[in-house]
């Protein structure tokens, strides 16, 4: 028993260093993935203060939005910009109906209300674009690099380089954003003050629509890459409990925080199920994530990149 | 002028104390209990006995259970599946391993095993606070159902994975579990539990456990500068809402579904807890009742609706447009009453206090 947990993992990293390799380059890969989702739970928490528990229902319903479209015969870049609009229609209903009469309330009224969301959104897609599963090929093969296997012996799997790559460049167009435009500013801003934010003339409403529409497109992404791999389906929406770790790991507010926690989540992960799976009974990807999240939080309860906590009576 | 305290003076601390201090809630109180025990079982047929008020009672206890928890400690909690799911294997494991052991004495240890388990997962909430703390009960959630899932020894190596609870006698020739159980002797059993438990749970909140957990969850700093231990406070709240979910989770499997299987307390489970919490009302024992009527019977009345209205809808659709129904609802109680049922109850009782004079 003790052999299977402390001795035999390491063994077989030791005897097959290329393959561990493998292991954990497509572990940091999915958690490349974990942290598309988890990007724009942090994008709403840092601007308004709101936990949105509802990003899985945005995914799902961007992607069902998507696919449902260009399963009409739309242009698939016709149907990427509409699936876009309609997510910021969703953000400015969100705002207006939601958001605006909950002002001033506590944060956890906010978070059941996010709650409400995510059963809205779920039922809406699904009763608009239905349920069954949609496949969805954009077109990346899902197999790896033949070339640089056969010259260095790794697998690396075309699909997953290709989300990586779709990540970089969101989070580098983010982080612009949120640094060098005026409206970027404006978020900051809100995110540090709601009250000297609105006496210093910023729009709050406004910047929660922009808030939540770029959210909802962030989702867009994360569920255009994860239908590709998954099929586009209800699933979609569970997601969001792969996130939860990695924002609790990354904390809150940081946006590498996201990214990074979304690395130490997806290889610990890949790693753990593969090495560790055997020794524990299989399956324990469900709740591994959460364990580690745990264990870190004991040690930072606002997790590795989050604010420090200063509290006053 | 229905609904007025005056004219009753209290001459003694005791009856100043009361659990029902005014006369016309205890005459509403015991009205209902009498209609519960001596009017329903007579006039309500099996398919309501059995589906709507076992499943209300069992919710309505889930529901005391997190609402301790969440509404009165401030702990917001996602993982009453999970504990349900604990209490539910527990009972199981006792039940078949000591087969003459009484049902009460399953569930009451079911439950201190259950208390043991949250107080072990509340730990980090001392530690942790709101939503960081919220997403870590999740890990209670997903890794206790994956225990009883994976590991065999939980379902007695039975190969399926469903099992169902051993026949157990309450009292004589009296079945509470198993195919010779009446729906009458479990309707009469969960009424009986469910009122003794609310009691119980209205007496601990007003007394001095009751107090630390408000003190702490309106202002955790301050409580603890007043001298409440949060380790206590927060890891008794932990306890006596597992305690009540594990109860819960035990009845569930046993009289309700009559199978015990991970599957029954999945996170949706836990979500439909918390509805039943928000839309009753946070912090209030009666709310709990309200909230898990409310949640039953809207399935209910959504899938009857559209034959009623003369339309016809296939089985997914309806479940979609359910999910749709039940979102916009709970946002629209949060915006119009984010007290829930049980502020509404106390609102009628002010207009009743007037009523049907104007001052």
């Amino acid at each position: 028993m003790m052999q299977a947990f402390l001795f035999d993992p390491f063994m077989m990293m030791y005897d097959s260093p290329l393959f561990f390799v493998e292991v954990l380059v497509s572990g940091l890969m999915s958690g490349v993935m974990y942290a598309l989702v988890a990007l724009g739970f942090v994008l709403i928490f840092k601007a308004s203060g709101v936990f949105n528990f509802a990003q899985g229902a945005m995914v799902l319903f961007a992607a069902l939005t998507f696919v449902g479209l260009w399963e009409l015969g739309v242009n698939p870049w016709l149907a990427l910009i509409l699936s876009a609009v309609t997510m910021i229609g969703v953000a400015f209903s969100v705002e207006r109906i939601v958001l605006r009469p909950l002002v001033n309330q506590d944060p956890i009224i906010f978070f059941m209300a996010t709650i409400g969301i995510t059963y809205f959104l779920d039922g809406f897609g699904q009763t608009i674009w239905g349920s069954e599963v949609r496949p969805l090929d954009i077109g990346i093969p899902n197999e790896p690099f033949m070339d640089f296997a056969e010259w260095s012996g790794l697998y690396i799997n075309k699909f997953d380089v290709f989300a990586t790559v779709v990540c970089s460049v969101l989070v580098a167009l983010l982080a612009g954003f949120f640094t060098k435009t005026k409206i970027g500013r404006a978020l900051r801003a809100v995110a540090d003050d709601h009250q000297a934010a609105l006496s210093v003339g910023i729009p709050l409403k406004t910047i929660w629509t922009i808030v939540w529409s770029v959210a909802g497109i962030v989702g867009l992404a994360a569920g255009i890459l994860w239908g590709s791999k998954l099929g586009v389906q209800f699933t979609l929406a569970l997601i969001a409990f792969k996130a939860l770790p990695v924002l609790i790991l990354g904390g809150f507010t940081s946006i590498p925080g996201a990214i990074i926690g979304g690395l130490i989540i997806g290889s610990g992960e890949k790693i753990a199920e593969v090495y560790w799976g055997d020794a524990f009974g299989g399956a324990i990807e469900d709740w591994f994530a959460y364990v580690v999240a745990l264990i870190f939080l004991l040690f930072r309860p606002q997790g590795l990149f989050g604010e420090k906590i200063i509290e006053r009576v | 002028m229905i609904y007025r305290e005056a004219g009753q003076f209290k001459t003694s601390y005791n009856s100043d104390q009361a659990l029902l201090p005014v006369a016309q809630d205890r005459f509403f109180v015991i009205g209902l209990l009498v209609v519960a025990y001596l009017v329903i079982p007579f006039v309500a047929n099996d398919y309501w006995l059995n589906s709507i008020f076992l499943q209300f009672f069992i919710f309505a206890l889930a529901a005391i259970g997190l609402n301790i928890l969440t509404g009165y400690a401030g702990q917001l909690s996602l993982g009453t599946g999970g504990f349900m799911a604990c209490g539910a294997f527990s009972a199981y494991k006792l039940a078949t391993s000591f087969p003459d052991m009484h049902i009460i004495i399953v569930l009451f240890i079911a439950g201190l095993i259950t208390a043991l388990v949250g107080m072990l997962f509340g730990i980090p909430s001392l530690r942790i606070k709101g939503f960081y703390l919220a997403v870590s009960t999740l890990a209670a959630q997903f890794f206790l159902l994956w225990l009883f899932n994976r590991v065999p020894w939980f379902t007695n190596y039975s190969s399926s994975g469903v099992i169902s609870p051993p026949p157990i006698k309450l009292i004589g020739d009296y079945y509470i579990t198993g195919p010779q159980a009446t729906n009458l002797t479990q309707y009469f059993f969960t009424l009986t539990l469910v009122v003794v438990m609310a009691l119980g749970a209205r007496n601990i909140i007003r007394g001095h456990i009751g107090r630390s957990w408000m003190a702490m969850r309106d202002m955790d700093i301050a409580a603890e500068i007043i001298g409440i231990s949060p380790l206590r406070a927060k890891l008794s709240a932990f306890a006596v809402s597992s305690f009540y979910c594990g109860i819960a989770g035990a009845l569930w499997a046993f009289l309700y579904t009559e199978t015990v299987q991970p599957l029954a307390f999945e996170i949706n489970q836990s979500f439909l807890i918390l509805f039943m919490i928000i839309i009753g009302g946070l912090g209030s024992i009666l709310g709990s009742f309200f909230g898990a009527a409310f949640i039953l019977v809207l399935p209910i009345f959504l899938n009857s609706a559209p034959a009623l209205l003369g339309l016809k809808l296939s089985g997914s659709l309806v479940t979609h447009i359910e999910f749709m129904v039940f979102g916009v609802l709970i946002v629209f109680f949060l915006i119009v009453e984010p007290h829930g049922l049980a502020r509404l109850w106390g609102i009628a009782k002010e207009k009743l206090r007037l009523w049907p004079f104007p001052y």
